[in-house]
C-alpha cells in the first residue's frame, strides 16, 4: 500500500464533509520583491515637476523606503489569492460562534456601498450634495429605532467597543445634569471584555456581581447592589449564556427606583429582532453590533459599527453631529447640541458599514422575524441532538446559542479548546471556546438563521463523532488539527520573544 | 427569504425533532407581554434589484461627477481594481477574527504584512493590527503616553485636525487628563516658544500633526529634542499617509497616529477608514489593539499568531490598555494590498505628483488679485490660502459649477475667516485646476 | 516542596526573611495554574508596598495574575534574570525565580502569614474546590 495514500485517507484528516486538499505555500510579500518591478503605474504628470528637495527643504525629504515591496501585479494576485486559500470563511460553512453571530454577508451590499456616489463621497462636502448620504443614514436610524423600540439614535460609534463607550458617556452626562455621576457601574461576571474597559474609560469604577445559579442576573439580591452610588448595569441580554433574562423588567424597576439607568449590551440582538424590543422592557441606552445581527462582513477582524440607541432622556446628550431630517424634508448634520458628550471620532460614521446594514435591514422589512426565529431554531435544534453527548451546565431554555461544557470529555483529559481543534479537521470552524468565565471548560454555540437542516446535521454528527473520539481515541483529539497547514502554534514563544515584523536578513 | 435555507417542512421537522409543536414555544422565555404581536414598522422587503435602485437613487443625490479641492483629513486618491476584487474574496470578506490560527493564515500573515510596511512608512519599529481610523488612534496613542509617563498634562497643537481634537476630549475629560492647546506662528508651526521646560516637565506628550490641517510639515527632530529633554514624548498625527512617498517619516516621534485611508481606501463618506499606531519596540506592552507576532509549529513550519494578548480587554478586562476588540482588519488588507501593486517606486511617485499638482494650483490661484498665501512653511498637497472674500460665498458659487471648494478655516479657527485649505491629488486633471482657478477669479471679479 | 523557612500568603506568594530583608515569589501551585510564564511586570527599585498591595504581575498567554505583597516594605531590588528568561518562574518557582527584595519595615508582619504545612493545606483544598 502507498502509505502517501493511507495517510490521506486517515481519519485523523478525512472525516465528516471534509477532504484534505492541495494548497499553495506562498512566502511574505517581502521575501518576493525585487528591485524595478511594479504593480501599479500612474497616468503622466500633466504639469510641471518639482524637486521635493528644493520644495521642502533636504530635511524634509525622505530616502526611498527601505525594504518596501517591489513586485508585479499578477505576483499581488497570487499572492493574496494564495493566502486566502488558508483562511476559513462564512462562504465556505458555518462559524458556530457564540455571540458572534456569524451569518450570510449578502453580496448585494458589497455591490451598493461601491456604488459612484456612494463610495466616492466626501464626509466635508455640502450638504446640499450630500442628501443621498444623510437619508441613508436617517433611514438606517429610523429601522433601528424601530427594531429596537428607542428614541434617539447615533451612528458614530466604530465598533460595539466604542458603542459602549458611547452610551456610558451618556449616561454620566445624563446624571450629571441630574446633580451627580455617580461612580460605580454593575457588571455581570458574565460580561464580554469589553465592558468593563469601556466602563473604565467612561470614568467609573466596576463593580463585578456574581450570576446566580442559574447563570442570569442575581435579582434577589441585587437591590443590595444598586446603591445611590450606581450609575447604571451594564447587561447582554440574552445573556452570554443566551439564556433570556426573564426578570428583566424587575431588574430596570429596581435600577430606575434608585435613579440608576439600564445598558443593554445588543451583542445577542440576533435572538430579539421583531420579536420584542429592548425598549420596551426596561432598557434606557443600548448598543448594536452592525457586524453581528446586521449581516455587515467581520473581514477578518473588522470594520464593525456600533451604533448606541437610547430613550428620550438621554436624547441631549447623543455624540455631535447628530443626524436629522429638517422641516423642509431635506436632511443635515447638526452641530448645534450644547449638552452632547463631544465627537467620540471623525466624521459620522463607518458609512459603508451603515450603508450595508440598511441594505440587510431592506432585505428583510418586517419580515426580520423570520431571521431570529430561524436562528433560534437552529439553536435549539444543535442542543436537543447534542445534549446527549456534552455536559448543559445550565438547563435552561435557549435563545439563539447553547453552551455546553467539556465535563465530560475532561474525564479523558480532552477539553473544549482540543474538541474545537478537531472540529477543524471535520470542516468546520471551532465555537466559542473558554468564554463565558461563568463556565469553566465553555463551548458556546450559535448557529444563527444562515444555517440549513443539513449544515445543523452535519454539524450535530461532526460534534457526536467527536465525542465519541474522545472516549476511545483522546489522543487523536488532543493533538488535533491533524489537517491543516499549520499544526498548533507555540503561543508561549511568540510572546516570550515576539517577532511583530519582517526585517530583511 | 432568499437568505434563510430553510423549507417550510425542514422547520416543521425541526421543531418535531426538538419536540415543539410551533416556534412560539421557543420564546416563552421573554415574557408574554413584552412579546411583539405585530410585525415592525419597517420599509422593505426589497428584492435585490429594488435594494439597488434605491442605493443607485441615493448616490444620485450626491456629488457624482464634482471635482473636489477637500482634503481636510480624507483624500481622492488612485485605488487599484486588483485590490477591491481580492478583499471581495469570501475567504478575507467573510472571514472571522483569526483567533484560530491554523484555520486563519491568510488573514495573519496578511496582518504581519501590514505591520511591518507601517513601520517601514513611518519609520518605527513596531505597529498594530489597526485601530477605528486616525482620530482614534491619536487618542489612544495619547493615552498610551500617558500611561507610559504617569503624568496627566498633554500639549496639542492647534493645528491638529479639529475633529481629532474634539476626539480627544470627549475621551480625555473622563480620565482626569489636562489638555492644553498651543498655538501656531506665521510658519503655521507650533509655536515652539510656548513649549516652556517648566510645563513640560508634567507633560505626558506633545501632539503635533504632519502634514498639519493647514497643510504645513511640522520640524519633528525639533519638536522630538525639546520634548525629551523634559521627559515628555513626542505624539505624532499623520492625516496624509501618500505624503510618505517623499516627505521624512516622523523617526524621532515616540508613537505615530496614522490615518491609512489614503492608501487605496474611499472616501465612502467618513468611513470604514484604518487608523494605524506606530511605536518603538519598548513600548509595545503599552500599545493597544492586536498584534500578529511570527512563531512556529511542532513541525518547524513557520507561522503567525495573534500575541501579547494580556494587553486586550478579553483577558485583562477592566485593567486592559484599551476597550477596543474589533478594529478596521479588511480595510488594513486593502491598504496593504494597494501598497504592495503601488510599490516603492509608484508610492514616491505618486508622492511627487501630489506635490506638482498642488504647487501647480497654488500659483495659479496666487495669480488672482487679492488671494495671498497665508504660512510661509512647506507644504505637500494641501495649502492655505487668504481671500479677499467670504469662503462661503465663493464655496456657494463653486458649487453651481460642479466643483467642491476648499476648507473653510472660519468656523474651526475664528481668527482665519476669508482663508481655506485647498486640497490637490494625482487624481485631479490639470484641466480642473485651471478650470477652478478660472472659476475663482471669475466669482472674485464679480461686483460684491 | 514547599520550604519550611518560607511564609505564604493566600494569594500564593512566598516570602523568605533574612534579617529585614525579605525575598518575595510565587509558589509553585501559582505557576502550575498559570502555564508558561511569558513576562514579568515588576516594580521599579524604591517602590514603597503595602499588604495586599499589588507590585506587578506574572503573564501566560491566556492570563494575568497580580502579585501581592505579603508585608510593608520598601523595593531594594529585582530579578534581571527574569526579563530575558521569565520561564524560570515555571522552573524553579521557589528558589532562582524569585521576584523582588524588599526591606521590611514592620518584620512583624511575617508572623501572621501561613506556614508551609498551613499552606500546603490550604491548596489542597482549593484543589478540592476546583475539581467539584
Amino acid at each position: 500500500m502507498n502509505p502517501k495514500l493511507t495517510d490521506l485517507d486517515s481519519p485523523a484528516k478525512n472525516v465528516g464533509k471534509a477532504r484534505a486538499h492541495v494548497s499553495q505555500n506562498e512566502g511574505l510579500i517581502f521575501e518576493q520583491s525585487a528591485p524595478g518591478k511594479r504593480g501599479m503605474e500612474l497616468p503622466p504628470l500633466d504639469v510641471p515637476a518639482i524637486d521635493p528637495a528644493k520644495a521642502l527643504g533636504s530635511q524634509h525629504t525622505r530616502d526611498a523606503i527601505e525594504g518596501f515591496p517591489e513586485v508585479s501585479e499578477i505576483e499581488v494576485i497570487r499572492h493574496f489569492t494564495r493566502l486566502s486559500t488558508w483562511n476559513y470563511a462564512i462562504d465556505l460553512g458555518m462559524y458556530p460562534l457564540g455571540s458572534c453571530t456569524m451569518k450570510y454577508n449578502p453580496r448585494v451590499n458589497e455591490f451598493v456601498a461601491r456604488l459612484d456616489g456612494l463610495a466616492t463621497e466626501h464626509p466635508e462636502q455640502p450638504a446640499e450634495v450630500s442628501q443621498g448620504c444623510l437619508r441613508i443614514l436617517h433611514d438606517l436610524q429610523k429601522c433601528l429605532l424601530s427594531i429596537t423600540g428607542m428614541d434617539a439614535a447615533t451612528l458614530q460609534p466604530a465598533a460595539g467597543a466604542q458603542g459602549e463607550l458611547t452610551g456610558l458617556l451618556m449616561i454620566r452626562a445624563y446624571l450629571e445634569s441630574q446633580g451627580n455621576p455617580r461612580h460605580k457601574v454593575l457588571i455581570p461576571d458574565s460580561a464580554h471584555g469589553t465592558n468593563p474597559a469601556s466602563v473604565v474609560i467612561a470614568g467609573y469604577e466596576v463593580q463585578n456581581i456574581k450570576s446566580n445559579s442559574r447563570g442570569q442576573i442575581d435579582t434577589d439580591h441585587l437591590r443590595e447592589f444598586v446603591t445611590d452610588d450606581v450609575a447604571a448595569l451594564m447587561l447582554t441580554n440574552p445573556s452570554t449564556l443566551g439564556v433570556f433574562e426573564e426578570r428583566i423588567a424587575e431588574i430596570a424597576a429596581i435600577l430606575h427606583e434608585r435613579g440608576a439607568l439600564l445598558y443593554m449590551d445588543g451583542a445577542n440582538m440576533n435572538a430579539l429582532a421583531g420579536v420584542t424590543r429592548p425598549g420596551d422592557f426596561g432598557v434606557d441606552v443600548m448598543h448594536l453590533n452592525l457586524h453581528k445581527t446586521f449581516s455587515t462582513p467581520h473581514g477578518g477582524g473588522g470594520p464593525g459599527a456600533g451604533p448606541v440607541l437610547a430613550k428620550k432622556i438621554l436624547e441631549p446628550f447623543l455624540p455631535v453631529p447628530v443626524v436629522v431630517q429638517k422641516p423642509d424634508g431635506t436632511y443635515a448634520l447638526d452641530h448645534n447640541r450644547p449638552k452632547s458628550v463631544g465627537r467620540v471620532r471623525a466624521f459620522a460614521g463607518n458609512f459603508g458599514v451603515l450603508l450595508r446594514a440598511l441594505a440587510y435591514t431592506l432585505a428583510y422589512g418586517p419580515g426580520i422575524r423570520q431571521a431570529t426565529e430561524d436562528a433560534v431554531l437552529n439553536a435549539n435544534y444543535i442542543r436537543k441532538n447534542l445534549e446527549p453527548y456534552f455536559d448543559l451546565p445550565y438547563n435552561l431554555p435557549s435563545m439563539h446559542e447553547v453552551v455546553f461544557s467539556d465535563a465530560r470529555q475532561k474525564t479523558k483529559g480532552v477539553n473544549t479548546m482540543d474538541i474545537a481543534k478537531r472540529l477543524i479537521d471535520y470542516g468546520f470552524h471551532p465555537y466559542t471556546t473558554a468564554f463565558p468565565l461563568i463556565v469553566p471548560g465553555a463551548m458556546m454555540i450559535e448557529p444563527t438563521e444562515s444555517e440549513s437542516k443539513q449544515e445543523c446535521d452535519l454539524f450535530i454528527d461532526a460534534m457526536r463523532s467527536i465525542a465519541a473520539e474522545a472516549d476511545a481515541t483522546p489522543d487523536l483529539v488532543k493533538t488535533a488539527p491533524h489537517s491543516t497547514r499549520v499544526g498548533r502554534l507555540d503561543e508561549v514563544a511568540a510572546a516570550r520573544k515576539p517577532v511583530l515584523r519582517w526585517k530583511p536578513a | 427569504m432568499r437568505y434563510l435555507p430553510k423549507s417550510p417542512s425542514e422547520r416543521q421537522e425541526m421543531l418535531a425533532s426538538i419536540g415543539t409543536r410551533s416556534i412560539e414555544e421557543l420564546f416563552t422565555s421573554i415574557p408574554e407581554k413584552f412579546r411583539l404581536r405585530a410585525p415592525l414598522d419597517l420599509p422593505g422587503p426589497l428584492s435585490e434589484s429594488e435594494i439597488i435602485q434605491y442605493f443607485q437613487a441615493r448616490a444620485a443625490e450626491n456629488a457624482r461627477g464634482y471635482v473636489s479641492f477637500l482634503g481636510a483629513g480624507v483624500y481622492q486618491h488612485l485605488r487599484s481594481v486588483a485590490a477591491d476584487a481580492l478583499i471581495q474574496r469570501g475567504e478575507f470578506l467573510t472571514s472571522y477574527t483569526p483567533y484560530q490560527a491554523e484555520f486563519a493564515q491568510g488573514t495573519l500573515t496578511a496582518i504581519f504584512e501590514f505591520q511591518t510596511l507601517m513601520c517601514q512608512i513611518t519609520g518605527q519599529e513596531v505597529a498594530n493590527a489597526s485601530m477605528y481610523d486616525g482620530s482614534t488612534a491619536l487618542t489612544e496613542a495619547v493615552l498610551m503616553a500617558e500611561r507610559l509617563t504617569s503624568r496627566r498634562h498633554v500639549l496639542v497643537a492647534r493645528s491638529v485636525h479639529p475633529e481629532y481634537r474634539q476626539v480627544l476630549h470627549t475621551y480625555a475629560k473622563n480620565l482626569g487628563l489636562e489638555i492644553e492647546e498651543i498655538g501656531y506662528t506665521a510658519s503655521g508651526q507650533l509655536d515652539r516658544a510656548a513649549l516652556k521646560p517648566e510645563t513640560l516637565a508634567r507633560t505626558a506628550a506633545v501632539v503635533v500633526q504632519s502634514p498639519n490641517f493647514f497643510g504645513v510639515l511640522e520640524e519633528i527632530p525639533a519638536l522630538a529634542e525639546v520634548a525629551h529633554a523634559s521627559g515628555a514624548l513626542l505624539v505624532t498625527a499623520i492625516t496624509e499617509a501618500v505624503s510618505l512617498g517623499i516627505v521624512r517619516p516622523p523617526a524621532e516621534a515616540d508613537i505615530v497616529a496614522m490615518e491609512g485611508q489614503a492608501f487605496g481606501i474611499p472616501p465612502s463618506y467618513g468611513g470604514p477608514y484604518v487608523g494605524v499606531i506606530a511605536t518603538r519596540d519598548k513600548f509595545v506592552r503599552q500599545m493597544p489593539g492586536r498584534l500578529a507576532g511570527q512563531t512556529t509549529d511542532a513541525a518547524g513550519n513557520r507561522g503567525f499568531v495573534l500575541t501579547l494578548a494580556t494587553r486586550e480587554q478579553h483577558i485583562r478586562r477592566e485593567k486592559a490598555t484599551s476597550n477596543i476588540c474589533t478594529n478596521e482588519a479588511l480595510y488594513a488588507l486593502a491598504a496593504t494590498i494597494h501598497l504592495c501593486l503601488i510599490g516603492k517606486e509608484g508610492l514616491r511617485e505618486q508622492a511627487l505628483q501630489n506635490l506638482a499638482k498642488a504647487r501647480f494650483a497654488q500659483s495659479e490661484l496666487e495669480k488672482i488679485p487679492g488671494v495671498r498665501r497665508v504660512f510661509t512653511g512647506p507644504t505637500f498637497n494641501e495649502f492655505s490660502l487668504e481671500f479677499p472674500r467670504s469662503v462661503k460665498m465663493i464655496n456657494a458659487e463653486l458649487l453651481r459649477e460642479k466643483i467642491i471648494g476648499p476648507f473653510a478655516l472660519g468656523t474651526q479657527f475664528p481668527e482665519l475667516t476669508k482663508r481655506a485649505v485647498i486640497c490637490v491629488t494625482e487624481t485631479t486633471p490639470r484641466a480642473e485646476i485651471e478650470r477652478f482657478a478660472a472659476a475663482v477669479r471669475r466669482i472674485l471679479e464679480k461686483p460684491v | 516542596m514547599y520550604p519550611a523557612d518560607y511564609r505564604y500568603t493566600k494569594d500564593h506568594e512566598w516570602i523568605k526573611v533574612q534579617g529585614d530583608i525579605g525575598t518575595i515569589g510565587i509558589t509553585d501551585y501559582a505557576q502550575q495554574e498559570l502555564g508558561d510564564v511569558v513576562f514579568v511586570d515588576a516594580p521599579k527599585v524604591g517602590a514603597k508596598l503595602a499588604p495586599g498591595k499589588s507590585f506587578g504581575s506574572v503573564e501566560s498567554v491566556k492570563a494575568v495574575s497580580e502579585i501581592y505583597s505579603p508585608v510593608s516594605g520598601e523595593v531594594t531590588e529585582t530579578n534581571s534574570l527574569l526579563v530575558d528568561t521569565p520561564e524560570k518562574i515555571n522552573t524553579d518557582p521557589h528558589n532562582t525565580a524569585w521576584l523582588i527584595k524588599l526591606k521590611l519595615s514592620d518584620p512583624k508582619e511575617v508572623a501572621s502569614l501561613m506556614d508551609a504545612a498551613a499552606y500546603e493545606a490550604y491548596i489542597a483544598e482549593q484543589a478540592k474546590e476546583h475539581s467539584a
